[in-house]
């Protein structure tokens, strides 16, 4: 048990370090550096830049040096859990990121949470009433949840947020409290804006769960232990409870796995479109101007949340199943 | 000489039919049958698959999965008190339904790997089992949980009441279905095909077990099998049953060396024979068993049956006749037709 808890550890800490391999080589694909970025960023609003200052520019951010030589001192960095400056806002990463690391995770918890809430009843009820008109009724909102994109979607609940129910729509901060430091208020703020970004950023997992949910228990239900338990003289309620709920869980502990890195990179329209302050819109931002030591940081963070995700569901696998616990099938 | 004591049978079940309604049609499972268990005797219910035994079973702990219903008839049930309760005017998640499952009557599955849940331990279901018919303490109910363990004859059973199922072998975890059977001690015990899952020598050792129990528990026990050699090992009474419909019911002993009904005669002469010649052919019976939803009119035996009179047989439906004391037919050899 320990020493599986062990290696797991182990294998999660070599694949993050294969992660910044991998992160660092695709941010450096696309051709030309941040500084023709931002000379011809320059050049677009009227303002030359000559070719001595470019070169300065290289010379300060390091740029001329061999792509190794800025790996390892990238890495450096990372290892001090310093991530370098950022080019476009000539201030430390880790300070542009900020906050909305941190917001980013709570959003992504909390359509976690939400995700799993209504996942989980619904796919019982939809079960257990198989081809009943809830049962219709769920499946037909579970594939418009499927086939509707998420953009799409935020747009017409902002819309039908702000006409129909007067709602603060967009971002998670009013404007008052945006820019203050961290209150009471300023939190209760922030709890009154997450509901409609989670509840946009849920729905496509909550559909895709339900589906998942009533097929496993279905299948759960046909075989011989229900019927045992059944004939004990349990309580139907208790029974579907107890017995093929439990069995049909396992995918509710595997999805965690990709859904804490889907929620922050998946949702990255979805954060542009209602201006969420959270990690997906900078990420987009930092690769059109290729400031690589941002990008690269919000891509090393998205496969540390999906490695960390992983071990998550893993553990909780181990946790729910008791035939992985016992190493057995 | 007096006439023998009528003991009042513990369970009868009065032309029971259980049908399946799906959108192909109507599957007649269990179209009419009817027996009575005496308390302490074994009744063998025995038949090719799709009888309608497992769902005679089902039917009487009222846990006939959907689209099936019961549409007919009754299962009396007589009560420790001496009062009979009809299971069939139960309401199906009821209280007193529930208390019967598991408290009265028992039941044994056939398929021992998968009855059990793999999530919990074994006993986790049996301490749940036996809480939900004594009221007993967790601690007492541990303690009689490994006594069960004990009784169907599980190894070390105090450190097994911890394992989970896939822990242990087939014959194992049928001894602990038993035991799940008897948790709360019911006088009357449904074993349906409780061997067909195991090898040999685990059947032997199982179909033990349950003999043990009857003896010393004075259990009633209805035994579902399609295995001839089972019913003569272990049986007081015989059903046979046919396509929904009882076809002919004795004791084991007539059943055996009279049988009248000519499904009966067909079943007994399929059963392999040690001093059978070399290279011999088993008899078998001819054709197949017809397609749920097309089944015959008149007897549903008569397309498969050796002495099938034409005009009568696939007419009209052969009424239950008594040939001998404890011993009825149902079949126009012996009867008369009715409509």
């Amino acid at each position: 048990m320990l020493s599986y808890l062990l290696r797991r550890l182990g294998l999660a800490a070599i694949t993050i370090w294969a992660i910044t391999l991998v992160t660092f080589v695709i941010i450096q694909l696309p051709p030309g550096d941040f500084v023709d970025a931002y000379v011809a960023q320059a050049s677009a609003m009227g303002t030359a830049i000559s070719a001595e200052e470019a070169h300065a520019l290289r010379l300060l951010y390091g740029l001329d040096q061999p792509l190794w030589v800025q790996y390892v001192k990238w890495l450096g960095l990372v290892a001090h859990g310093e991530f370098g400056q950022s080019f476009e806002y000539g201030r430390p990463v880790s300070e542009v990121i900020g906050d909305r690391i941190w917001l980013t995770v709570a959003l992504s918890l909390g359509s976690i949470l939400v995700t799993w809430g209504l996942a989980l009843p619904i796919g019982i009820y939809s079960a257990v009433r198989q081809y009943s008109f809830g049962d219709y009724l769920f499946t037909f909102i579970g594939f418009v949840g499927l086939a509707v994109p998420s953009f799409l979607l935020a747009l017409i609940i902002m819309y039908v947020g702000f006409r129909y129910f007067g709602m603060n729509v967009g971002g998670l901060f009013s404007s008052e409290q945006a820019l203050a430091p961290w209150s009471w208020a300023k939190l209760w703020d922030l709890m009154g804006h997450l509901p409609l970004p989670i509840l946009v950023l849920s729905l496509p997992g909550i559909a895709q769960l339900v589906r998942i949910m009533r097929a496993n228990l279905l299948d759960e239900l046909r075989k011989p232990y229900v019927v045992t338990a059944r004939a004990r003289g349990l309580a139907e309620r208790r029974v579907i409870l107890k017995y093929p709920v439990r069995a049909a869980l396992n995918p509710f502990a595997s999805t965690i796995g990709y859904l804490l890195p889907f929620t922050v990179s998946g949702s990255i329209i979805v954060s542009v479109v209602l201006s969420l302050p959270t990690v997906g819109p900078l990420l987009l931002r930092s690769l059109i101007s290729q400031d690589m030591l941002l990008g690269s940081t919000i891509i090393l963070l998205l496969g540390i949340l999906t490695v960390i995700g992983t071990l998550l569901s893993d553990f909780l696998l181990m946790w729910i199943d008791p035939r992985i616990r016992h190493g057995q099938h | 000489m007096a006439e023998p004591l009528k003991v009042e049978p513990i369970l009868s079940v009065r032309d029971l039919r259980t049908h399946f309604f799906a959108s192909e049609g109507v599957v007649r499972a269990v179209d009419g049958t009817s027996f009575d268990l005496e308390p302490g005797r074994t009744l063998g219910i025995v038949g090719e698959s799709g009888c309608g035994k497992s769902v005679t079973a089902r039917s009487i702990l009222r846990i006939v999965d959907q689209p099936g219903r019961i549409v007919g008839g009754e299962i009396l049930l007589r009560q420790a008190g001496g009062q009979v309760v009809d299971l069939v005017t139960l309401p199906v998640d009821g209280k007193a339904m529930r208390s019967i499952r598991g408290g009265e009557i028992g039941l044994v599955f056939q398929e021992p790997m998968s009855s059990l849940s793999a999530y919990h331990t074994i006993g986790n279901q049996l301490i749940e089992a036996i809480r939900l018919h004594s009221g007993l303490s967790k601690q007492a109910a541990r303690a009689r949980a490994i006594e069960l363990l004990a009784l169907v004859g599980i190894p070390r059973p105090d450190q097994r009441v911890d394992s989970y199922s896939f822990e242990l072998s087939g014959g194992l975890r049928q001894r602990v279905m038993v035991a799940l059977a008897l948790a709360a001690e019911p006088r009357i015990l449904i074993a349906d095909e409780p061997t067909t899952a195991l090898d040999v020598t685990t059947q032997a050792q199982i179909l033990e077990l349950l003999r043990r129990l009857q003896q010393e528990r004075g259990l009633a026990v209805i035994l579902i099998t399609h295995d001839m050699g089972v019913i003569a090992e272990m049986a007081d009474d015989v059903v046979v049953m046919y396509l929904g419909h009882e076809v002919e019911k004795g004791p084991v002993d007539t059943i055996f060396h009279a049988p009248s009904h000519p499904y009966t005669r067909a079943l007994l002469r399929s059963i392999p024979n040690v001093l059978a010649k070399p290279r011999e052919r088993l008899a078998t019976i001819a054709g197949s068993i017809p397609h749920p939803y097309a089944r015959p009119p008149g007897c549903p035996f008569h397309p498969r049956c050796p002495e099938a009179m034409p005009g009568v047989c696939d007419k009209g439906f052969p009424e239950e006749t008594q040939i001998a004391d404890r011993h009825a037919v149902a079949c126009f050899l012996y009867g008369r037709e009715t409509a």
